[in-house]
Parts: C-alpha cells; sequence; structure tokens
C-alpha cells in the first residue's frame, strides 16, 4: 500500500501547484498556462488510441480543428455561450473519431500512420474551401477572456478527461484495450471485438482532442485553418512520445514540453524560435532511440513504482508489425 | 506477432481489369487531347505534376520495400535539398553542376540520416517507432530550412528554357515536357541500376530475404543505408523539379502536400512497386490537373481532400494497389 500512498501524495502535489500557480502568474502567463492545459487533453486523447490500443494517428490536429469550429461558429454565428459549447465539440468530435476509425479497422501499422496524416493535412483545407461556414482564411474571432477565466476552465477541463481516461482504462475497456495492443489474435480469442475496441478507442480519442480544440480556441479568441496545420498534428504527438506512450504519468510533463519550452528557448535567448523545431526533432528521434517510454518511465523510477521490465514491448505494441 | 505471408493468387481472376483500365485511361487522355486543345495542354502539365509526384513516390517505395517504413522525413529531405540546390546556384553555379552536387549530397545526406536516426530506434525492432522517428526526422530538417534559409519564399531558376512548342495548335510549354523527361529518366536510371548492376541485385535480396541474403554474405545493413541514400537523392529530383514548377514556392513546407500525391501514387501502383508509383503519379498528376480545370466546383483547396478520398478508396477497395502483390493477415 506504500506505492498507493506515494502515487496519492504525487497527483495531490501535481493539482495543488496547478490550482496555486496562477496566483503567482500575470495575467498573460496564466493563458499560457492554460495552452499546457489543451495539450494535456490532446495528448491524453493520442494516448488512448496509439498508447494503449496501438493505433498510430498522427491526425489529432484535425480532430481539434474540428472541436475548435465546433465551439467558434457556435458562438460566433449561433451566439451559444462559451461553455455551452464544450459537450457538443466532445460529441462532434466523438463521431468523427467514429467515422476515422472505422476505415482504419481495414488498415494496419504504417498505413494507418499515412490515413491519419493526410486527414491532417486535408481538415484544414475543406475548412479553407467551406468558408461561409468556416470565414476561410480569415477566420472567425470570438470574444476575449481573461486570464483567470480560461486557466480555470482549461484546466478543469483537463482535470474531468484526466479522470475519465483514468477510469475507462483501469477497468474492463482499458483490459480490452490493451490486449487489442498487445496481441490482437490473444484478443480475439478471448472474446474482445476489434471493430468495437478500435472504433470506440478512437472515438474517446477523438472526442477529447475535439475539447481540446474548444478551448484552443477560446485561449486564442480567434480560428483560422493555419491554426491547425499539420505542425499541431505533429507537436501533439511529440508531445505524447515525451510523455511516454501508454502510461498518463508523464502527460503534464509531454504538454508542458510542448508548450513551454519554444517560449523558454526563446525568451531565454538560449538559441532562436526557429531553431525550436530542430529541437524537437532531434528530442523525438533521441527519445525514440534511448528511453521508448518517454518521461512516464522517469518519473515512475522517481516515485518508487515498479519500471516495467517489459520496455520495449508495451510502448511498442508488437501487433504493428505488419510484416 | 500476427503473420503476414505474400500468396500469389491466380492471376486470371482479376488479371485483366489493370491493364484494361489502364487501356481506358490512357484511350480518354488521347481522344480527349485529341479533341480540344485545353484539354492537350492540362493533361500535358498534368502528366508534369505527375512526374514530380512519380519520382517521389518510388523514393517512398524504395525504403518501404526494404523494410516496411513510410518514411515521413522523405518530402523534408527532399526540400532540404532543394535548398542546397538554390544556394548553390546563389553562388554561381550552373544549374546541372549544382543538380548533380546536390544529388551527391542527398545521397550522403539521407545515408547520414539512417545511420543516425533510423537504426539506432531500429534496432528495437518495431514499425511505430520507426515511423515516429522518421517523423521525428520531418520535424527537425524542416525546421532546419527554416532555420538556416528563413521562412521567406524562395525563386527556384528552372533548368528548361521558357520557351513554348506549338503542335496542332496546342502550346506544349518545356518547363512541362522537360519535368516529365527528367523525372522519368531519374526513374529508368534508378530502375537499370536494380536490374543490372550486381549491387543492385544484392539490394533487392536484402530487401526481400534479409536473412539469406545476410547467409549469402551480403552486408545487409550497410545496403539499407545506401537505399535511403538513394531514395534521399531521388527525392531532391522531385523537389528540384517541384520548386521550379510554377504552381510551387519554394519555402520550407513545400513538400507537405506533395508528399501526399506522392503517398497516393505509392498507395494506388501498390506501395511495393516501382513501376506502378509512376503510373500511379502521372495518373494522379494527369486526373487532378483535370479534375481542377473541368470539374466547377473542385477547387485548388479540394485537390488535396481529393488525393486522400482516392487514397482511401484504393486501400478500402483493392489494398494491393494495381501493381501490387496480395497479402493475407490473420485477424
Amino acid at each position: 500500500m506504500r506505492t498507493r500512498a506515494s502515487q496519492l501524495c504525487v497527483v495531490g502535489v501535481a493539482a495543488a501547484i496547478v490550482a496555486l500557480l496562477p496566483f503567482g502568474l500575470s495575467d498573460y502567463h496564466r493563458s499560457t498556462g492554460a495552452d499546457v492545459a489543451v495539450f494535456v487533453m490532446a495528448i491524453l486523447g493520442l494516448n488512448i488510441v496509439t498508447g494503449y490500443t496501438g493505433q498510430i494517428s498522427i491526425g489529432h490536429g484535425a480532430f481539434m480543428a474540428i472541436g475548435g469550429y465546433t465551439t467558434a461558429i457556435l458562438t460566433h454565428s449561433h451566439g451559444w455561450n462559451d461553455i455551452a459549447t464544450l459537450p457538443v465539440a466532445l460529441a462532434i468530435g466523438f463521431c468523427a473519431g467514429v467515422i476515422v476509425g472505422v476505415p482504419a479497422l481495414r488498415f494496419h501499422g504504417a498505413y494507418l500512420a499515412l490515413v491519419t496524416f493526410a486527414v491532417a493535412l486535408a481538415v484544414p483545407q475543406l475548412a479553407e474551401n467551406y468558408s461561409h461556414f468556416t470565414g476561410g482564411t480569415e477566420g472567425l474571432a470570438l470574444p476575449t477572456q481573461s486570464g483567470w477565466w480560461l486557466y480555470g476552465v482549461a484546466w478543469a477541463c483537463a482535470a474531468v478527461l484526466y479522470a475519465t481516461t483514468w477510469v475507462i482504462l483501469r477497468g474492463r475497456t482499458g483490459r480490452a484495450f490493451r490486449a487489442v495492443r498487445d496481441s490482437e489474435v490473444a484478443a480475439v480469442s478471448s472474446g474482445v471485438s476489434l471493430a468495437v475496441h478500435k472504433t470506440l478507442a478512437f472515438g474517446v480519442s477523438a472526442a477529447f482532442a475535439a475539447v481540446a480544440g474548444s478551448v484552443y480556441v477560446l485561449i486564442n479568441n480567434f480560428v483560422n485553418p493555419a491554426v491547425f496545420g499539420l505542425q499541431l498534428s505533429l507537436y501533439i504527438l511529440i508531445g505524447a512520445v515525451v510523455a511516454g506512450l501508454g502510461s498518463l504519468w508523464g502527460i503534464v510533463v509531454g504538454a508542458a514540453f510542448v508548450q513551454l519550452l519554444p517560449l523558454g528557448l526563446s525568451s531565454g535567448s538560449i538559441v532562436s524560435a526557429e531553431a525550436v523545431p530542430v529541437v524537437f526533432g532531434a528530442v523525438v528521434i533521441a527519445v525514440m532511440a534511448l528511453i521508448p517510454r518517454g518521461s512516464a518511465e522517469v518519473l515512475r523510477a522517481a516515485v518508487g513504482l515498479p519500471v516495467r521490465a517489459r520496455s520495449s514491448h508495451t510502448s511498442t505494441p508488437p501487433s504493428l508489425e505488419v510484416r | 506477432m500476427v503473420a503476414v505471408r505474400p500468396i500469389h493468387r491466380p492471376a486470371s481472376v482479376t488479371g485483366w481489369i489493370v491493364p484494361a483500365l489502364l487501356a481506358a485511361c490512357v484511350i480518354f487522355l488521347v481522344v480527349g487531347s485529341l479533341e480540344s486543345s485545353l484539354f492537350a495542354q492540362q493533361t500535358v502539365s498534368g502528366l508534369a505534376n505527375g512526374g514530380i509526384y512519380a519520382s517521389l513516390g518510388v523514393a517512398l517505395v524504395l525504403i518501404y520495400r526494404a523494410t516496411q517504413v513510410i518514411n515521413f522525413s522523405q518530402g523534408a529531405l527532399a526540400t532540404f535539398s532543394t535548398y542546397i540546390a538554390w544556394q548553390l546556384i546563389s553562388w554561381g553555379l550552373g544549374y546541372w553542376p549544382a543538380f548533380l552536387l546536390t544529388l551527391v549530397i542527398a545521397f550522403v545526406g539521407g545515408i547520414l540520416v539512417e545511420l543516425v536516426a533510423i537504426r539506432p530506434v531500429e534496432r528495437r525492432g518495431n514499425v511505430l517507432s520507426v515511423v515516429i522517428a522518421s517523423i521525428g526526422v520531418l520535424i527537425l530538417v524542416e525546421g532546419a530550412v527554416g532555420w538556416i534559409w528563413g521562412n521567406e519564399v524562395k525563386f527556384m531558376p528552372s533548368a528548361f528554357p521558357a520557351r513554348e512548342y506549338h503542335v496542332g495548335g496546342v502550346a506544349f510549354s518545356m518547363q512541362d515536357l522537360g519535368t516529365i523527361g527528367v523525372s522519368i529518366a531519374a526513374v529508368v536510371v534508378l530502375w537499370a541500376f536494380f536490374r543490372f548492376t550486381k549491387l543492385g541485385l544484392a539490394m533487392r535480396a536484402a530487401a526481400l530475404r534479409p536473412e539469406a541474403a545476410r547467409l549469402a554474405g551480403i552486408r545487409v545493413s550497410w545496403l539499407l543505408s545506401l537505399g535511403w541514400g538513394l531514395a534521399a537523392a531521388l527525392g531532391a529530383v522531385s523537389g528540384m523539379l517541384a520548386a521550379a514548377s510554377p504552381s510551387v514556392l519554394l519555402q520550407p513546407s513545400m513538400m507537405d502536400g506533395i508528399l501526399i500525391y506522392a503517398f497516393a501514387a505509392a498507395v494506388l501502383g501498390g506501395l511495393e512497386s516501382p513501376a506502378g508509383a509512376v503510373v500511379g503519379g502521372l495518373a494522379i498528376g494527369a486526373l487532378l490537373n483535370l479534375m481542377g480545370s473541368y470539374v466547377s466546383w473542385v477547387t485548388p483547396q479540394l485537390l488535396l481532400p481529393a488525393a486522400f478520398v482516392l487514397m482511401l478508396i484504393v486501400l478500402l477497395v483493392k489494398p494491393s494497389g494495381l501493381f501490387g502483390r496480395t497479402r493475407v493477415r490473420r485477424v
């Protein structure tokens, strides 16, 4: 029970830091803190589908775009309340995830990466094309909110989704997800339906990303296709890799890495802002080569949890081998 | 591990459909071109785009055949090579010397990427990690381009004079004809290398049966690096041709969209067949260009989603593409 107590301790300390941090920040930095919560939600979503179910997605920026545009269109063109749009974004995101998830049943490994990569590039083009809904390249503007409000809403959403993820993953559904990831043959012979669980994982994952996109738009108080470009999808993936695929421990670290490192590097004038992608790319390669389970592994070791022995297997599902 | 092994189905069942489909496409293009000069012009400039997609598509196929990995950094490496060519030309080198020097640099660069970024990850032996590492390379290389050369658009000169040839009322630009010629020549040279040289044979053996090739005394790991080098050089050809085309701007994200068309080309050809990627690339180039000019609601923004839908349909209906082998898979 000592490990359970130390786990609770870490979660409590992290929650306290998140709750107390805004008191020491300027209003501008509060909205930066809210951005971190956006990446927490998006990385949670990606981790459910890629880390736990073994279905790679490079297209989560597209699901964020769907949520973001839902919020923007409802508030801008229909006068909805900001918060009221979030459940709608969640529902639409879930449907979009299922729509992508059903054809994704036919694809494995590298092919799925290819299809989701194309989704990430195609969705902003669609938003640009159907400009009477989306405002085209000029985009839609939303009312500005205070940093306090944004920080509160963003982290409250992130906390709810975090808890939801934990509940989903520790139970029967989570076990089924992991079974699908580790061996499809074994999962099917134990009565786990691949179709149901892969599609469900995609739906939940996309729903989380959509909420992240909604909050992202509220923070930026602006939306246009360029906001949800390929770079966003890639950054979510970087965050998930740094956080550690297949574990919930490192997600805040991954989100903070993606969101704060660029700011830290450019404000500290260590390297110019243009060099940030170079650093990101190098970090992704180094993490994949050296610590494939990401910062989660480091954190688990620090808290005294057992470091999983099968490190090369759990983060890297064998079922993805297409050979 | 889920076992997947190739099986050879009797060709007679569906064997005639693919040639018939291709013949129908060719007849459609030829008849259309004879009917209308606008159609002919759009077909030729579409085929020129197709040549660019084809050469990048063949580069993707090369790496996929050898390692079953889709190389997401292929487009970024091509962009990087193109910027090197631009730099060499702006330092005063002639176009063709710069072209050749860039090919050499891209070749060495491709080998370096394989050694530094891919091999340490591949040693852990699974596709997902390697795919993510190749995305790491994509982010790094594209970022490096922006860091070194800035994000503003550069002007890449063309190798071909801005002359036009008139054949029966149709103006064919040297640019389009040259692009088709160079990309097809590059693919043919590569094909000859694989078909007629001992090194090419060794590379094919290493890709198809790594264990058996190793037993026969072939250094498989070195040949994989060499494959990355060749793919990068071919990608460089594609990038330099693309940058000179009037519809593409030389900027760090230049190849992102073209990579999707190249993916679609490779998938249409079956992802394992270089010839399929060439046919797929030319077909996609011509079809998208014709759709863009004849179907009124197809705006330039919809061309990329159209390529995506085409790719999705091929993957869902006939995942082995036009020229690929059918594979069976448990579960």
